[in-house]
């Protein structure tokens, strides 16, 4: 079981939570050209080693978080909100 | 080195001294016609395809390990060909003929046993698509036989047919579907590309491609460069790894999935069963063990082990179609890295670079696909251009809108 320390349920089972993938894909502009938007959705950097990217705390407080994890280990680096106001607030906070 | 029973006899009497290596292990020589990096049952199949159907034998199969150590030898045994989409169901149903003649066209026992699979279906809605699956297999020239939940107790009465939640109501049954032995598809295919002058290296890692115009002129591997005309990659769950060094994104994601096998037991499952309304699909070993697995744990991963809320998941499954196998004790699990492409199926394709082809994201139905891919890789790598039952397997059909996506699920490679 991968332990994800929710920043604001505290660490949890990863069952809780559900995968969103790659989280550092940003997306193009709406009326950017074809090519920009099927490489952010179709293509991979597929990293092995340490990855960013999104869990959804789904059976827990529901927030949708950023998450830095090993491919290979499955160690987590770093955790934090993806909403980059509500980051901020958890961070004040703690 | 060849086989006869009398050469079994002989050996048995005399200790067992004369047997000789399967395969050469030859030293990398400077320069071949085709390589093909990934000594897996694809890669093997397409070299052994290379040399005898298509004549070109001046071939290196280069890996990393040792051949047949990846994906080959990890997956549960399963072959069939009951897809849907006509991208698909031709090219899987090609790779069913093939699975039929091929101890006879390599000489080799892969244990090729049509013990025949049964989709199980649990409501009316499935069974109507089920229907439907049937009639696309069979317009491809493949066998499906629909049955009502009399047929199927009549061939599995020990399945839990009044299960409140997911009660059978029927199921889909491919004949000439079944189990074959996947370490033998790699020795047989390794034995039958060695013995055509396919030269097969071993612990040799590709650590990147010659280069010279844009054009790929070879491999550089931890055993010195090596040059050719045309190079070949079949390595999924490291495909990413691979044509990153040729500059390449691809739209694949790596995965793990997790297959289990029982205690062996007395003779139980007349063929492959899979359960309709989870993720659960069993098979029994030839040594009676229960072979099964399900679900891919869902997050990416490059490590060869699976996370237990997916053994839960996948037990469950199982005891919710055969609730006898609750008693059974699980002897071992284990993990392989799959290429999970964008739309679930896979890709056997040029890519924009002359010289360098590519064959992957198979997600976890690569096993089945070995003869067909490999033969198809073959195919494309001789001729330069698709055979006609992958012509759909292209890299850009998500820039052209043409997704082959059987689950449609969209662009999200942990639910195919």
């Amino acid at each position: 079981m991968i332990r994800i320390p929710c920043p604001y349920c505290g660490e949890r089972d990863h069952s809780e939570f559900t995968y969103g993938g790659d989280g550092s894909i940003t997306y193009p502009a709406l009326d950017a050209p074809m090519a920009d938007w099927l490489e952010a959705v179709f293509e991979r950097e597929n990293v092995r080693g340490l990855q960013l990217e999104t869990w959804h705390h789904v059976m827990g407080c529901r927030m949708w978080l950023l998450v830095e994890r090993d491919t290979m280990t499955h160690e987590i680096h770093s955790v934090r909100a993806a909403h980059t106001g509500l980051a901020a607030v958890l961070e004040e906070k703690s | 080195m060849s086989y006869s029973g009398w050469k079994v006899i002989w050996q048995g009497l005399t200790g067992n001294t004369g047997w000789k290596p399967a395969w050469r292990e030859p030293d990398p020589k400077a320069a071949y016609d085709v390589i093909i990096v990934g000594a897996g049952g694809h890669g093997l199949a397409a070299a052994y395809y290379l040399a005898k159907e298509f004549g070109v034998t001046n071939v290196a199969v280069i890996e990393k390990g040792w051949l047949g150590s990846g994906n080959v030898g990890r997956n549960t045994t399963i072959v069939r060909s009951n897809y849907l989409l006509p991208g698909n169901e031709p090219f899987y149903e090609f790779s069913m003929k093939l699975w039929e003649g091929l101890e006879q066209d390599f000489n080799y026992n892969a244990m090729v046993s049509q013990r025949g699979i049964l989709n199980l279906s649990h409501s009316d809605p499935q069974r109507d698509a089920f229907a439907r699956r049937g009639n696309s297999m069979r317009l491809a020239g493949a066998d499906a036989v629909l049955l009502d939940a009399d047929g199927v107790r009549q061939m599995c009465p020990f399945l839990d047919f009044e299960n409140a939640r997911f009660p059978i109501t029927g199921g889909i049954w491919q004949p000439r579907g079944g189990t074959v032995r996947h370490d033998a598809v790699a020795w047989g295919y390794a034995r039958g590309a060695d013995m055509r002058g396919v030269d097969i290296i071993q612990n040799c890692e590709v650590t990147g491609f010659i280069m010279d115009k844009g054009v790929c002129m070879g491999v550089e591997t931890s055993r010195g460069d090596i040059r050719a005309k045309k190079v070949g990659v079949a390595v999924a769950g490291s495909s990413g790894r691979v044509m990153a060094k040729a500059g390449m994104r691809l739209p694949i994601e790596s995965h793990v999935l997790q297959a289990f096998v029982t205690e062996g037991l007395k003779p139980l499952l007349p063929g492959v069963i899979t359960f309709g309304a989870g993720h659960f699909y069993v098979s029994q070993s030839d040594k009676g063990g229960l072979v099964f697995g399900g679900d891919i744990d869902g997050y990416n991963t490059y490590a060869q082990r699976g996370n237990l809320p997916v053994v839960e998941d996948v037990c469950e499954g199982g005891m919710a179609i055969m609730p006898m196998i609750g008693r059974t004790r699980l002897l071992r699990s284990w993990g392989g890295i799959m290429d999970m492409s964008m739309d679930g199926s896979p890709y056997i394709d040029k890519t924009h670079i002359d010289g360098l082809y590519f064959n992957g994201g198979w997600c976890y139905g690569g096993f089945k696909a070995t003869p067909a891919s490999g033969f198809c890789f073959a195919h494309l790598l001789a001729r330069d251009e698709p055979h006609p039952t992958a012509t759909e397997y292209r890299l850009n059909r998500f820039r052209r809108g043409t997704m082959i996506d059987e689950k449609g699920v969209g662009a999200q490679p942990n639910l195919h």
